[in-house]
């Protein structure tokens, strides 16, 4: 187990920074070069950043300094913000995110599988065709759209859900959904066909004939063994719901670190894209990790294989 | 047990012919494979909506654009944004476009930068696949390597970076610089499909060269293994087209889509967004709805195709 | 004396996408106590699905009871309820199944996997429950079993699995032991051991057993009676003896002949039977075996045989045996 672990910190590790380095050279990389002396910044701005990147020095001079900096934390300064760095902006907007990814999460593996499992157990009945529609409309439709379509038909009409902003629970309802759906309709169709590969199993013949009751067969036998495919996608589906978020936080005007990134876009503050970028990416991989560990420890043949039987 | 009322007369008794008996007898017809898969695709009902969908997308994308007479980028600004009539049927924009005309034009945008996009997935995929099958083992690890990290970096995050950078500040990306980026790391699963496949064409190569059977053989093998990998592929490609929609249609909401007067659907809609807040909610919605439209056909056709070609659902 | 499982005409069918296929086409045998009868037959003859019939663990779509009665100590299963069944299931009736790699629950300890079935039946503490479940891998021969429950069934081999298997199945000192080919999937020393196993237990608990196999070994070496089955049908029954020294029905013959034997010479051929059995979408009118018997007569083809009788309860289903056939055979051997 601890040989497949440090593997996998060392393949993560190498991702991060791969991200890094294409970044950093993509944001080098823009015509018209941002970072230099001729670019479009405001004198003061560029002061600052010649101080802290040494902007006039050759690239390959920059790239590390700039490693240097994030491996102490630090994420560098807004171009074109000259009150906030990066960091500040993060720290700003990150647990806002946060919050509602976890949210947005909850809702994909709770109410997905669920909707799985009941398509599954129904299958070709009517709950099954019900559960299916929606999980295709949930993969069909865009995590944006969703919201567009709850704010129109539903904010507007139900008075207590508001139209967009942030601060009471009431706030997070609607776009947590938006953003999960989509990762609910995944985890259900999973779960569906995980399920009914597990059904047909031959241990399911022998729980049923051991004279136990129903509920048990579908959650002890059938339900234990379908969601471990689930697990496995967990990494793809925090993945989704990163980008879901700065689109559902640009149309609720959600006040997250996804709203940033997006503004730091259309502003062109590369500084602000190359930092939020990173951070997202070491959450990303952060997440994609844990996962792996989850999956470890839930399916009891990988645990014990690794632990060199 | 029901007795059967008959005569029993010695002359029953006599052996039966060798010609009358047949011992391999074999009552059900076998089915071919492709037609058989056509077959089951056609009972999904779904699968036919979603390819009905597609189709009519298709042709109305070139068709729909002269059925009105308005143009794309004919502006009344006395109509502006103006709710859908019977002589704008979608409405119009905010600088008084005839948005049924605009949606056609880009719906052509979005599917052809869909296909463009999985047809490139597509090539680099069994590209890459294959010359990594082909080579040699190290060779190989070290390709599957690159490619797993490839993979396991944020398919959107990296599409828009590219096009932050390849897009003139300000407004939007050019078309070969969107379907580019979405094409970049979308090929992983179609090169581990034909990896895999190839790998296995090597390995009953090699066998057959062990037992010298001839290049007859090769080519019985040939009719088996491309039979195999065209299934998959073919579903690859089919739900590889709505991811890429979708990806164009988030960039578009992020402001990194096409350069206006060029539209594709994606833009509509980001364009659209202002609209909401003032009531002319359909500027979003009409174009969010064929977005929508046109993933749901892919997908449910990708899932009919997925499920028809499964050998273990044959009946 | 009461028999302990009567099975009485059944017909089970299933509804596929091209029609109906008659699986079991009308079968009736009996199981004594500690009676050892074993069901016979190639693959796609019906005995599986009648050994899973007996506890309804068929797939009720797309399976149905056509008709017959199962009878278990006098009760018809097919009148009951699926919580009266509950309650025969690993209790008075258990099952085995055929391949242990895949009939245990990879996620579940084995230990939680016996105590499971028991403490249904049972009203017993986890403790007490987990003490049963010790006892019982001890008795199959499990090594070091208070270690054993807590682990999971990858880490046991094949032959073990299926001592696990057995284990939870007779926990509850069930009265029928059924038995789905608990062999097939091992190898032939962990074969007799298995067998070995099952004969001890049954002594122990004065239990029936049902066998079903296509292993004539297996059925010598364990069974009291033998049912022969074909494409849906019984086509002959008996005691060991009877089936193995004095087989009534061609198919029996042709099964004991195909058997290799030791002593079989380089230029002998094998005797596999030629053909394959029938469709069951359209079941034959006649003998079911008539298209691959060499001793098929006229009548054969489109008149089913009835069962005659060879003595105390050994018969088979043939027309060769009718009386008919006889004189028409002695005729012709005069006439010729």
């Amino acid at each position: 187990m601890k040989k497949y672990l440090l593997k996998r910190f060392v393949m993560a590790i190498f991702t991060l920074w791969a991200i890094v380095t294409i970044t950093f050279v993509l944001m080098h990389a823009v015509p018209g070069n941002p970072f230099a002396k001729e670019g479009k910044m405001p004198e003061v701005v560029y002061e600052n950043l010649q101080k802290k990147y040494g902007l006039d020095k050759p690239l390959y001079q920059q790239y590390v300094i700039y490693l240097r900096n994030l491996l102490k934390g630090d994420f560098g300064d807004s171009m074109k913000s000259r009150v906030e760095t990066v960091n500040d902006m993060i720290k700003r907007g990150f647990p806002v995110s946060a919050y509602m990814g976890f949210q947005a999460l909850l809702i994909a593996l709770i109410f997905g599988p669920a909707l799985g499992a009941l398509a599954a157990l129904n299958q070709n009945k009517w709950p099954d065709y019900l559960s299916m529609v929606i999980a295709i409309l949930g993969i069909s439709v865009p995590s944006f759209i969703m919201g567009t379509v709850f704010i129109q038909f539903i904010a507007r009409k139900v008075s207590w859900l508001p139209i967009g902003g942030w601060g009471t629970f009431a706030h997070t309802i609607l776009p947590s959904f938006a953003l999960g759906l989509m990762p609910l309709a995944y985890t259900a169709r999973l779960m569906r066909s995980s399920m009914l590969e597990v059904l047909g199993q031959d241990y399911i013949k022998t729980a049923k004939s051991k004279g136990i009751a129903k509920s048990a067969v579908i959650l002890k036998h059938a339900v234990r063994n379908a969601i471990l495919p689930i697990i496995s996608v967990l990494g793809t589906l925090v993945s989704n719901l990163l980008v879901g978020s700065f689109v559902v936080e640009k149309i609720f005007g959600i006040p997250g670190l996804g709203m940033f990134f997006v503004k730091s876009i259309s502003n062109r503050d590369y500084t602000l894209i190359m930092g939020t970028t990173i951070f997202y990416a070491i959450i990303l991989i952060i997440s994609l990790l844990l996962v792996d560990l989850a999956y470890m420890f839930i399916d009891p043949r990988i645990k014990l294989a690794e632990e060199g039987r | 047990m029901m007795k059967e009322e008959f005569t029993i007369s010695p002359d029953m008794f006599l052996p039966a012919s060798e010609e009358d008996r047949d011992a391999e007898k074999i009552r059900r017809p076998s089915i071919d494979y492709w037609p058989d898969v056509w077959r089951r695709l056609k009972q999904n009902k779904l699968a036919m909506v979603g390819l009905i969908i597609i189709v009519v997308m298709s042709i109305m994308s070139f068709v729909g654009t002269e059925i009105n007479g308005f143009k794309y980028y004919e502006q009344h600004y006395d109509l502006i944004n103006s709710h859908p009539d019977s002589v704008h049927w979608f409405g119009t924009d905010e600088l008084g476009r005839d948005l049924f005309t605009r949606v056609w034009y880009g719906a052509r945008y979005s599917l052809f930068i869909g296909f463009m996009a999985a047809l490139l997935d597509f090539v680099f995929g069994v590209l890459y696949g294959g010359i990594a099958g082909m080579a040699t083992r190290k060779v190989d690890a070290v390709m599957m390597r690159i490619a797993e990290i490839i993979y396991s970096i944020p398919y959107l995050l990296i599409v828009i970076l590219l096009s932050v950078v390849f897009s003139t500040s300000g407004q939007g990306s050019s078309l070969f610089v969107m379907i580019l980026a979405m094409s970049l790391t979308g090929w992983v699963p179609m090169a581990l499909l034909v990896r895999g496949q190839v790998l296995q064409l090597k390995e009953s190569e090699y066998v057959l060269a062990a037992e010298s059977l001839g290049a007859d053989h090769r080519w019985i093998l040939k009719k088996h293994i491309i039979p195999n990998t065209l299934g998959p592929i073919l579903v690859n490609v089919t739900l590889s087209i709505p991811r890429a929609i979708f990806a164009e249609a988030t960039l578009s909401f992020l402001g990194l889509g096409l350069q206006a007067p060029k539209s594709s659907l994606g833009t509509l809609a980001n364009d659209g967004l202002a609209g909401m807040a003032v009531g002319h909610s359909y500027q979003i919605l009409i174009p969010a709805i064929f977005i929508s439209l046109i993933m749901f056909g892919f997908n449910v056709l990708g899932d009919g195709l997925r499920d028809a070609l499964d050998p273990r659902l044959r009946q | 004396m009461g028999k302990v499982l009567e099975v009485k005409d059944l017909k089970i069918s299933f509804k596929t996408f091209f029609g109906e296929v008659e699986a079991v086409r009308g079968i009736s045998f009996d199981v004594g106590k500690r009676e050892t009868v074993a069901i016979v037959g190639e693959s796609g003859c019906g005995k599986s699905v009648t050994a899973n019939s007996i506890m309804q663990l068929l797939p009720m779509p797309p399976a149905f009871f056509k008709g017959g009665e199962i009878l278990f100590n006098g009760e018809n299963l097919l009148d009951k309820t699926e919580k009266e069944m509950k309650e025969i299931r690993g209790n008075q009736i258990s099952m085995v199944f055929q391949d242990p790699m895949t009939s245990l629950n990879p996620t579940m300890k084995i230990g939680d996997q016996i105590v499971e079935g028991l403490r249904e039946h049972r009203k017993l503490t986890q403790k007490e429950a987990e003490q049963k479940a010790i006892e019982m891998l001890d008795l199959v021969a499990v090594p070091q079993p208070e270690k054993r429950i807590h682990q999971y069934p990858h880490e046991f081999s094949g032959g073990m699995r299926q001592r696990v298997m057995i284990a939870l199945a007779m926990v509850s000192t069930p009265q029928l032991l059924i038995a789905d080919e608990p062999t097939t999937a091992l190898d032939v020393t962990v074969q007799a051991q298995i067998l070995e196993l099952m004969k001890t237990l049954q002594d122990r608990l004065d239990m029936s057993i049902i066998l079903i196999t296509h292993d004539l070994g297996v059925v010598a070496d364990m069974s009291d009676r033998v049912i022969v089955m074909y494409a849906g049908q019984i086509v002959e029954q008996g005691t060991v003896d009877d089936i193995f020294y004095r087989p009534g029905h061609p198919y029996t013959r042709r099964l004991l002949a195909s058997v290799p034997h030791p002593n079989l010479s380089k230029d002998e051929p094998l005797q596999a039977i030629e053909g394959s059995p029938p469709d069951l979408y359209v079941p034959p009118k006649g003998c079911a075996f008539y298209d691959r018997c060499d001793r098929a007569m006229k009548i054969c083809k489109d008149h089913m045989p009835e069962f005659i009788s060879h003595g105390d309860s050994h018969c088979s289903r043939c027309w060769l045996h009718h009386p008919m056939a006889k004189q028409v055979q002695d005729l012709g051997k005069e006439g010729a």
